[in-house]
C-alpha cells in the first residue's frame, strides 16, 4: 500500500514537471518529447487507479501515434519559434483564465464526490468491482451494445478524418514514371524484337 | 485492486532498473570520455558541409497523410480489444455493431486504396 502511494506521488510529480516543461521548453521538439513523458506517467497513474485499458490505449494511441503526428507538425511548419515566443506574455492572461476555469471545474467535481459519495455511485454505468469483472471487459460490455450509436458515430468520425486527410493532402505528381510489373511481365519477344533479313551489299 | 497492482510490480521494477541503468550509462560516459575540444573539429572540412546545422528541414506533406491514416487504423484496433474480451457477453448485437464499424472503416480503406494514397510513387 505504501509502495502504491510512493509510486503515485512519483508519477504525479514527474507528470506535472513534464507538463510544465512542455509549455516552457525553448525547442518545440523538446516540448513534444516532454509531452511523451507526460503521456507515459499519466498511463502509470491510470494503472494505479485500475484503468488498465485506458493506460494501454494512452501508450498505444497517444505515445505511438498522436505524439508522432505532433512531431510531424512541428517539423513541417517552417516557423521561427523564437519570434513566436515574443508574444508569450501577451497571451498569458487568456491562458491563465482558461486554466482557472478548468481548475474550478475539477474542484467542483472533486467537491461533489467528497461531499456526497452517493452521487458518484449513481452514475448511469457504475464501475464493477475489479475482482469480478476487469476493466477492459467492463468497457466492452457497454460500448458495443448500450452505447452503440456513439460507437458508430466514432466510426463515422474516423472515416471523415481518413477521407479529409486524403482530400487535403493527396496530390498526384504528373510526369512520375512508375514501375508497372504487370506490363513488364506481359511484354513478349515479338513486341520488342524484329528480325530483318539484310541482303548482302544493301543497307536496311 | 491490490492483486491487479501486484501484477504490475515487475514492470515497476523494470522501470526502476531502466532509469538507474540509463543514468549510469549517461553519467559514466560523461565522466570517462577523453575530451580534447578543438574548434577545427567542429568546422566544415575543406569545402564540405557544416558539421552542425539546424536539423529541422521541411517535410513532404505526404508523411503527414501516412501518420493520419496510421492513427485512424490504430484507433480501430484499439476498439477491437474490449470487444474481443467481452464478446461472449455482448451477444449478436455487439458482434454486428463491430462488424458495421469495421465496414464503415473498410469503405474508407477502399477509398484510400483506389485513390492511390498508399502508393509512394
Amino acid at each position: 500500500m505504501i509502495l502504491q502511494g510512493l509510486t503515485f506521488y512519483l508519477f504525479a510529480a514527474i507528470a506535472v514537471a513534464a507538463a510544465t516543461m512542455v509549455v516552457s521548453a525553448r525547442n518545440p521538439v523538446h516540448s513534444v518529447l516532454f509531452l511523451i513523458l507526460t503521456f507515459f506517467t499519466t498511463a502509470g497513474l491510470f494503472v494505479l487507479i485500475g484503468a488498465e485499458f485506458l493506460a494501454m490505449v494512452l501508450v498505444v494511441v497517444y505515445v505511438g501515434a498522436v505524439a508522432v503526428l505532433f512531431m510531424f507538425v512541428v517539423m513541417m511548419l517552417d516557423i521561427n519559434f523564437v519570434e513566436m515566443r515574443e508574444g508569450f506574455l501577451q497571451y498569458m492572461p487568456i491562458g491563465v483564465l482558461v486554466g482557472i476555469i478548468l481548475l474550478v471545474e475539477l474542484l467542483m467535481i472533486l467537491g461533489t464526490a467528497t461531499m456526497s459519495p452517493e452521487v458518484m455511485a449513481a452514475g448511469t454505468e457504475p464501475i464493477p468491482d475489479l475482482a469480478q469483472r476487469q476493466n477492459t471487459a467492463a468497457l466492452g460490455d457497454v460500448i458495443y451494445t448500450k452505447y452503440i450509436y456513439l460507437f458508430q458515430a466514432a466510426g463515422m468520425i474516423l472515416l471523415t478524418a481518413m477521407i479529409g486527410a486524403i482530400v487535403l493532402t493527396l496530390r498526384q505528381r504528373p510526369g512520375v514514371r512508375k514501375q508497372v510489373v504487370a506490363k513488364q511481365l506481359a511484354r513478349r519477344r515479338e513486341d520488342a524484337v524484329e528480325l530483318k533479313k539484310v541482303q548482302p551489299g544493301q543497307g536496311i | 485492486m491490490d492483486d491487479l497492482l501486484k501484477e504490475y510490480l515487475p514492470i515497476l521494477m523494470f522501470f526502476a532498473v531502466a532509469v538507474g541503468l540509463s543514468i549510469v550509462i549517461v553519467v559514466a560516459s560523461m565522466v570517462v570520455v577523453p575530451s580534447h575540444p578543438d574548434a577545427e573539429k567542429l568546422s566544415a572540412y575543406e569545402c564540405g558541409f557544416e558539421a552542425f546545422d539546424d536539423a529541422r528541414g521541411r517535410f513532404d506533406v505526404r508523411f503527414y497523410l501516412v501518420a493520419i491514416l496510421f492513427i485512424v487504423f490504430d484507433l480501430e484496433v484499439a476498439f477491437l480489444f474490449p470487444w474481443a474480451v467481452s464478446l461472449g457477453k455482448i451477444g449478436m448485437l455487439g458482434f454486428w455493431s463491430m462488424m458495421v464499424f469495421l465496414g464503415i472503416l473498410t469503405i474508407g480503406f477502399i477509398y484510400e486504396w483506389k485513390k492511390g494514397a498508399l502508393e509512394w510513387e
